[in-house]
């Protein structure tokens, strides 16, 4: 790692103060850390902000969930209301990393976690996320991991979080504090940017905000699933994955709310698939359909035209389970 | 850039100065000589560093030493109580859980872990919470019987 300043921030605004003027925020590490041993990222000036206190899960007025940012992933999978009243976040968080690694890893750290593009963690590399410009050497390249959906002919690179998809189906909220002190909430929907011809912004963030906490509306009911498909068993990424919220009313879909995730540059969700289903008795027919809408806009690279009929047997299974009359 | 930073290791105090940069893991080798937690990959992928901080484990090659400011720190060295083993790294020593050696302090920091938050794990459990622990001689299975048999004995202490 290249020299930097360490100091830890008391408050969220000295943070934030420090953050608008260059410095970069560290809470678990657990990929930062990995960033700077390569020197993908080098900042001059590091705040901690681990200590800041925001490290609580409280019902919100409205019956939904605040989390704070500082919530560490083993504690947040563990939480009561989470695992009783958002079980497909737990098991978004349990598909993720390793047990010591969701020890340290936090709510609004994990949002921001970089993608894990070859590319990208390759200095030699040409890369527009690393380095603006210089160019893409994914495309055309090893792209097993790339995305399908949403990428531009800058970056192909995929978002790697498997919490983020759970709270896209979820309807997250993400709360921010801007230096001076200003508060604002942006649905996840609007967290993230496409990439675009400038792929190395990757959020609406700007320089010295904080995220504070994640905001759950109350629980939709329905059951829920987090499905991820990879290629070993444990510790690795999504190759697709599906967080579902489905619920039923008199056999047919009440609601559905359906993120997926190892396919875009962000938790990605489409509406439309979501409509279709709506009011309608499942069926395989129905979910061939609602397949078919989603896949109609992937764009596969050379090494990964396998993730648009893997996303579909994934969905369908998801669909399936989500609305299996006996179980 | 230094930084004191000051920490209870295995039950003693300690401080020391560091870089910004200095990693939980460097300080205990390099400066406290505690040299059994061993690094491996240095990505947090390995496990081999994996040592106890404020009762959590974690993987000490991914902390900065200044984020252990303050915290109770407990490595290998601090497992067995004097001449005696621990019952984890009995059992480790009768289940033959280890073969070269290299990863053995992670995953006793870890079968540890597991069996202080799991009692009751059954060898499935045991091996899926074993998945941030590379054995790069592949001898899982005597890990995962000596965990097992580690959960017995410290139920029985």
């Amino acid at each position: 790692m290249t020299p930097f300043a360490y100091s830890r921030a008391a408050t969220p605004s000295e943070a934030t103060g420090l953050g608008r003027d260059g410095a970069s925020f560290i809470a678990g590490g657990t990929n930062l850390l990995d960033l700077m041993k390569l020197e993908i990222i080098t900042p001059d000036r590091l705040v901690d902000i681990s200590r800041l206190d925001l490290a609580a899960i409280s019902e919100t007025p409205e019956g939904g969930l605040r989390i704070g940012a500082m919530v560490r992933n083993s504690d947040l999978a563990a939480d009561r209301k989470v695992c009783d009243s958002y079980p497909v976040l737990a098991e978004a968080l349990l598909a993720g990393a390793s047990a010591q690694l969701r020890n340290k890893a936090t709510t609004g750290g994990n949002l921001l976690q970089r993608t894990r593009c070859y590319y990208f963690y390759d200095t030699a590399m040409p890369c527009n996320k690393r380095a603006p410009g210089s160019g893409c050497q994914a495309i055309g390249g090893a792209t097993r991991l790339h995305a399908i959906f949403g990428a531009s002919v800058h970056c192909i690179a995929t978002h790697p979080s498997d919490m983020a998809v759970a709270l896209r189906a979820l309807d997250a909220e993400v709360e921010v504090e801007a230096p001076e002190g200003a508060i604002r909430r942006l649905p996840l929907s609007q967290f993230y940017v496409l990439p675009g011809d400038t792929p190395h912004i990757e959020t609406v963030l700007a320089p010295g905000d904080l995220i504070t906490a994640v905001i759950l509306p109350p629980p939709q009911g329905g059951r829920q699933t987090y499905r991820k498909v990879r290629d070993r068993a444990s510790y690795a990424f999504a190759l697709v994955s599906v967080a579902g919220v489905v619920a039923l009313k008199e056999g047919r879909i009440a609601h559905a709310s359906l993120a997926f995730g190892g396919v875009a540059p962000q938790p990605w969700r489409n509406e439309t698939v979501e409509s279709m289903l709506h009011d309608r008795q499942p069926s395989a027919g129905l979910f061939a359909q609602a397949a078919d809408a989603l896949l109609a806009d992937a764009r596969p690279q050379k090494d990964n035209a396998f993730k648009i009929s893997l996303l579909r047997r994934t969905l369908i299974a998801v669909l399936n389970e989500l609305t299996d009359a006996d179980q | 850039m230094t930084i004191s930073v000051s920490m209870t290791v295995n039950g003693k105090t300690v401080s020391g100065d560091v870089e910004g940069r200095t990693l939980l893991v460097q300080f205990l080798r390099e400066q406290l000589h505690l040299t059994g937690t061993h690094v491996g990959c240095d990505t947090s992928q390995c496990g081999a560093c994996v040592v106890h901080v404020d009762g959590q484990s974690v993987k000490s090659c991914t902390i900065l030493a200044a984020q252990a400011n303050g915290t109770e720190v407990v490595t290998i060295e601090g497992l067995a109580d004097g001449a005696t083993l621990h019952p984890m790294q009995e059992a480790f020593r009768e289940h033959h859980g280890l073969q070269c050696g290299f990863c053995t302090p992670g995953m006793l920091a870890t079968g540890y872990d597991i069996v202080r938050r799991l009692p009751d794990a059954d060898e499935a459990r045991i091996r899926r919470e074993l998945s941030g622990n590379i054995c790069r001689c592949t001898g899982y299975h005597n890990i995962v019987k000596a965990i097992k048999a580690g959960a017995e004995k410290m139920s029985a202490a």
